[in-house]
């Protein structure tokens, strides 16, 4: 029996923001079906590049990504739109609408199927609001659902983050540094629930973290990143400190 | 031999200013006096009018004392309302063509450099012409009467709407336009929940101070036929009198104090 095609494969990924200096060089990476898939390596490497060539964000330079069979690095407009619809996005700074309440911020993650009228005289459609509201719970703020998203803290910030990500029901979700933001605990918190509620539904996660040991802890596999190529691609624990050598440079912080 | 100060090279001077730079401030000072001087000299002020003028200003006074406030109803107070009205329906006009032009103006909505400068360009020549300016030009466009002091403050109102919303547009964060943009929402969705949201305050306050300098603006359009209570004031102080302008610098001034008051109070809770 043949294998079945990973749902994200990326080829030959190319991004140069200055031409003559690529941030990506020809980059090949297979998403397999679940799991969290960690993404480490320096600052300025292109792991957040990577990630934001893959929902357009970004213009990738040249290359192929692939979502299910289609190629995303290829469309526009409209078509642009309704793939995007099956990416969810989680950021670093939780990029939340700070005056709207908890319940709009997870309802803007449906902004791509509501009428522009609905939008406007906040008559989303009722499952809409049940499956926010279904969310608010799993992420463990239902009393929230009216307070400002300006009155939260930081985890809970970006547990709404999550929410909203999720609200799109993604094919596929994209987390750039969620959890850089926050304290260590808070941290461990929001990646143990990402970890769960992307395992519950299915969705593979492609995830950009500073933190080695978090890598290690919630991904099922890890890719090292250093200048835009691929240093270390597999489990956790085959990461050994020579790996990290290679992909941060130096020893002496080991 | 000179004793030599052992100390000598260690001593360190300090001095805000460089030669050269207080060499600049003194010019730049020189510059101002001598431009005061011209500016005096130019306006023609005639000894005679300048000495007697406490005479002319307590005489003055004397013949607004006591203001005519038999005369406030009806006529003051109609064209009192009539200026309210001139100042909000011009607002709320200056909004309508505001709104898009500030769309086009922020770089960060409008990716287009030419439509840029184009929208900068009708923001700048509304706002070099004075109101009353425009007042002149509709007047002769809509004959004398309010249509043309609402259409003067619509226009003049659209250059200072049109950069502050502009500038809140300009201000707005970028990370959730880019959250929602990632969601795979339309342009109008971002604009109704990422960019809205963000400006609303500011919209409303801008409105507010708007309605507010509009109703002292519009007070005076009627100086140039242009309706409102500046009729009245123009024909009082071209019959001499006087007791009638009082009651109009009254009347006007308890306008101004008390939509102060109202706009502050709403400013207040706004944010």
């Amino acid at each position: 029996m043949l294998a079945p095609s990973p749902p994200l494969s990326i080829r030959g990924l190319f991004k140069e923001y200055v031409p003559g200096k690529p941030v990506l060089r020809g980059l090949d990476l297979d998403v397999e079906a679940e799991g969290i898939t960690a993404i480490i390596g320096p600052s300025g490497t292109g792991k957040s590049t990577l990630l934001r060539c893959i929902n357009r964000l970004v213009e990738p330079t040249s290359g192929e990504i692939r979502l299910h069979g289609e190629n995303l690095a290829a469309l526009r407009g409209r078509a642009l739109r309704l793939a995007r619809r099956r990416i969810g996005m989680v950021f670093q700074e939780y990029n939340l609408v700070e005056r709207l309440s908890v319940m709009e911020n997870v309802l803007c993650g449906r902004l791509g199927h509501v009428a522009l009228w609905r939008v406007f005289l906040r008559r989303y459609p009722q499952a809409d609001i049940d499956r926010a509201f279904a969310l608010l719970d799993a992420v463990g703020l239902p009393e929230h659902a009216t307070r400002r998203a300006d009155a939260l803290s930081g985890g809970q910030r970006q547990r709404v983050g999550i929410a909203r990500a999720l609200m799109q029901r993604p094919d596929l979700l994209l987390a750039d540094e969620p959890t850089s933001s926050l304290d260590p605990r808070t941290a461990v918190e929001v990646l143990e629930l990402l970890a769960r509620l992307t395992g519950e539904v299915g969705v593979p996660v492609l995830l950009n973290i500073h933190n080695v040991e978090l890598a290690r802890r919630f991904a099922r596999r890890v890719i090292g990143l250093s200048e835009g190529a691929v240093i270390y691609d597999g489990p956790p624990d085959g990461l050994r400190d020579a790996h990290l050598r290679a992909i941060y440079g130096g020893e002496d912080w080991l | 031999m000179a004793v030599r100060d052992p100390a000598a090279p260690l001593r360190r001077e300090w001095h805000r200013f460089t030669p050269a730079e207080r060499l600049a401030r003194w010019a730049l000072g020189l510059v101002c006096v001598a431009a005061l001087v011209w500016a005096v000299r130019a306006i023609d002020i005639i000894p005679e009018f300048l000495a007697d003028a406490p005479e002319q200003m307590a005489d003055l006074l004397v013949r607004m004392w006591p203001p005519d406030l038999a005369h406030y109803y009806p006529a003051v107070h109609v064209a009192l309302i009539e200026t309210l009205h001139i100042a909000t329906l011009g607002t709320i006009l200056s909004f309508f063509l505001a709104v898009p032009v500030a769309l086009m103006a922020a770089r960060n909505i409008c990716r287009v450099k030419a439509l840029n400068l184009l929208a900068q360009l009708i923001l700048v020549s509304s706002r070099s012409v004075n109101s009353l300016v425009w007042a002149l030009i509709f007047v002769a466009v809509f004959g004398p009467g309010p249509a043309a002091g609402t259409m003067a403050i619509a226009c003049r109102s659209v250059g200072f709407v049109g950069k502050l919303l502009a500038e809140a547009l300009e201000e707005t964060a970028p990370g959730p336009q880019e959250a929602l943009r990632a969601a795979g929402a339309p342009w109008g969705h971002i604009m109704a929940k990422g960019i809205w949201p963000q400006v609303q305050p500011a919209f409303w306050g801008i409105a507010l101070f708007r309605w507010d300098i509009n109703v002292r603006e519009s007070a005076v359009l009627g100086l140039v036929g242009a309706g409102g209570i500046g009729v009245v004031l123009d024909d009082a102080i071209n019959f001499f009198q006087w007791e009638r302008v009082a009651t109009v610098l009254l009347a006007v001034l308890a306008v101004v104090v008390v939509a102060e008051v109202v706009v502050t109070r709403i400013r207040a809770r706004l944010i």
